[in-house]
């Protein structure tokens, strides 16, 4: 073995390839998280209305993308969309589709939540200045919200990116997946590079959530303290 | 043959892997507890060393995906000689990433425990021993309560990334009867149902649970 | 002369950067019923907090029974048991029945038997008029109720001295007289020593043999009770008790 196991990521053009993987799993984390979080808060808004069609209907939504777990979400789409629906679309859109769907139903419980919290006096106060729907839920009730779930908003943007590494399961070429054709081209020359392909991903992985969730935990104990004087 | 005739055949399979997702799940999830329960202790009582161990840990763990974790127990650490087989790596995984969870839900429970509460325990005299014996655990736990059902829920979901490295369990039986037969239409059909049998009930059971201890406890 | 039990000096308190109490002292006597009165924020909560050690303090000294306190937890953890404290909030602890409550000091801080603790305990509840209700949860109480309980919890421990904390700012008004009657007849018959913070001037007027009357952290005057109420001596504290409708 006279090769050392690390340098399997200097090798060729080994380390751009991965941070290429890295990309494609950002930019669909991204595009997911924006559309997800955008549809999240409408259909959050719209949870607190007093429809009770709507509002069922939307709870099932929720409870769906609750029950079923991601894998079997990604299958779901990306076997019965080309399938039953007759859309053919790239396994990366798939992917977007999914967790953008995803997302949108977490954030719907989130800002639902949020927004029956905010005590009722402010909404009254609110109608007595003649405020109409709309501008209630534009100028007092959603600022508020958005305040209340910052932290819980972050926290759903590090599951997202946590969740991104599924993305090898239907074949999208994501950081893992490049990881994996590194490390099976590269055995016979580096029998250990396996720890140090999936180790930088790890490494990759802590670095994008850990400054998030040490933000998000920020916010929270901040708001604790304030809260106990 | 008809869809109905798939689904039959399948059943027995999908028995199997069912069962597995349970025990696996079951055994998950009482590790994890254990875990976190300790973390959370060590962190509770500021035990030197061990309690920034525990930090570390919770942090590395929380801000990583479970594949990744696997990928590293199943493919990277046999290189260096620990080979496992891939069940144990599952539920090591599964512990490894539940433990902070679990820490966290717990933490969450006892830091929500009201200041003045402890305060009071502390005017009556009580050691900080008896007042997490006797005011801040009680309180705590309960408090805790629902973050701990939600990690329940989540970890039996997270089991379905078992399939990476080839657990029988449900989600793989799925995708391995899909690959050979290609009827993924019904064979997705069982596997959602064999998600919702277990985790539609047991999530009614945990919001009752909750709303137990919620009132059980409360309404000073 | 009497017993002195409490004695402060020169003590400073800070918050960060704020100066929150300025060069402290005053001592107070075994027996004595000290009202300490001043504005809202002028620093009476935290004083009295720093008498027991649940807030530190940065400069001076407590001395308690003739020994100076050395401000450690450990050595707080040990007085608290002498000196009780009752808070605003009355907070009782949810997860315990009014009788373990009360229980939770006796028995496991100073080791006395149950029974004997047991038997101390529901004579205590027998003066505030709540022993029926020993085996409830604090939920089913209302909060005069509860308050009196916190009462009788630290004076289960037989403490030496006893602070309260505007322990009626938070109850209905009907609610005010019962609490405020123990904790008139704790002076009276049991001759207990304690510190009172109220809002409350007809009561402090009628209990209080010292009025310590504080405004932004410094004692501004030390009279005596009677003649603090006809005749204060400086225009603060008039102006305070005009404040106050007295
Ligand atoms: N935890 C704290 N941190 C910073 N400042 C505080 C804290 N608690 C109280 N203070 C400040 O100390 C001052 C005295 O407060 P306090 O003792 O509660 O007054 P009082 O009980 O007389 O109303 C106030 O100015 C208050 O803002
Ligand atoms: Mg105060």
């Amino acid at each position: 073995m006279a090769h050392s196991g690390i340098n399997v990521l200097f090798e060729g053009r080994n380390l751009i390839r991965l941070f290429g993987g890295l990309w494609t799993t950002v930019e669909i984390a991204a595009v997911a998280l924006v559309l997800g979080l955008i549809l999240g808060v409408i259909l959050g808004v719209l949870r607190t209305f007093p429809n009770r069609l709507l509002r069922l209907v939307l709870r099932l939504y929720l409870e769906f993308f609750r029950i079923v777990p991601t894998v079997v979400l990604l299958f779901l789409f990306y076997y019965i969309l080309p399938k039953q629906l007759g859309v053919n679309m790239p396994a990366n859109q798939v992917a977007t589709l999914v967790f953008a769907l995803w997302t949108a139903a977490e954030m719907s419980d989130i800002v639902r939540g949020a927004l029956i919290s905010v005590p009722k006096h402010q909404r009254e106060s609110g109608m007595a200045i003649g405020l109409n729907r709309l501008q209630l839920y534009r100028y007092v009730l959603i600022p508020q919200a958005v305040s209340l779930e910052l932290p819980a908003t972050i926290n759903l943007v590090t599951r997202v990116i946590k969740t991104t590494s599924l993305l090898m399961l239907i074949s999208v070429m994501d950081v893992i997946n490049v990881g994996q054709q590194v490390v099976e081209a590269n055995n016979q020359k580096y029998p250990t590079g396996v720890f140090w392909v999936y180790g930088i991903i790890f490494v990759m992985y802590f670095a994008i959530d850990y400054p998030l969730s040490w933000w998000a935990k920020r916010m929270d104990k901040k708001r604790l303290e304030r809260a106990n004087g | 043959m008809s869809s109905w005739q798939i689904i039959q055949q399948s059943l027995p399979l999908f028995e199997k892997g069912f069962v597995l997702t349970l025990w696996l799940s079951f055994l998950g999830i009482i590790g994890s507890i254990i875990v976190g329960l300790i973390c959370s202790l060590l962190k509770y009582f500021r035990v030197p060393v061990l309690s920034q161990i525990a930090a570390v840990y919770v942090e590395i763990s929380r801000n990583t995906p479970l594949l990744v974790q696997l990928f590293f127990l199943y493919y990277a650490f046999p290189v260096f000689g620990f080979k496992l087989n891939a069940e144990l790596c599952g539920i090591i995984g599964l512990i490894f990433l539940g433990g902070s969870y679990m820490a966290e839900g717990f933490n969450g429970g006892f830091d929500g425990v009201a200041k003045t509460q402890v305060e009071t325990g502390k005017a009556i005299g009580l050691s900080r021993i008896q007042l997490a014996r006797y005011v801040v655990f009680p309180q705590g736990f309960t408090l805790s309560v629902p973050a701990l059902a939600a990690n329940i829920i989540f970890l039996i979901k997270e089991t379905s990334i078992f399939t990476v490295i080839a657990i029988p369990e449900l989600t793989n039986t799925a995708l391995d009867l899909i690959g050979m037969y290609y009827r993924s239409n019904e064979y997705l059909l069982v596997l959602v149902i064999g998600y919702a049998i277990i985790l539609i009930p047991l999530s009614i059971i945990l919001t009752l649970l909750e709303k137990r201890v919620r009132y059980g406890a409360f309404g000073n | 002369m009497a017993k002195q039990v409490i004695k402060v000096e020169h003590l400073e308190k800070y918050y960060q950067k704020d100066h929150i109490l300025h060069d402290i002292n005053f001592s107070i006597d075994q027996g004595e019923v000290v009202a300490l009165l001043g504005p809202s924020g002028s620093g009476k909560s935290t004083l009295i907090r720093c008498l027991n050690g649940l807030e530190p303090y940065q400069n001076g000294t407590v001395t308690f029974n003739g020994d100076q306190v050395v401000p450690t937890e450990k050595n707080w953890q040990k007085l608290r048991q002498k000196i009780g404290m009752v808070f605003q909030s009355y907070d009782l602890f949810p997860n315990l029945t009014v009788l373990d409550n009360i229980l939770l000091g006796p028995v496991k801080v100073q080791k006395q038997s149950r029974e004997t603790a047991k038997a101390a305990a529901e004579k205590l509840l027998d003066q505030v008029g709540l022993r029926e209700y020993e085996n409830v949860y604090p939920r089913q109480l209302s909060g005069g109720q509860k308050q009196r309980i916190a009462i009788v919890r630290a004076l289960a421990l037989n403490p030496e001295l006893m602070l309260f904390d505007e322990v009626t700012a938070s109850l209905d008004p009907e609610m005010v007289r019962g609490v405020l009657n123990i904790i008139s007849k704790l002076a009276q018959d049991s001759d207990m020593t304690m510190i009172v913070v109220t809002h409350e001037m007809n009561f402090a007027q009628q209990i209080a043999d010292r009025v310590l009357f504080l405004e932004d952290g410094k004692i501004l005057e030390q009279t005596k009770g009677d003649q603090f109420f006809k005749q204060p001596q400086t225009d603060r504290a008039k102006e305070f008790l005009e404040s106050m409708d007295f």
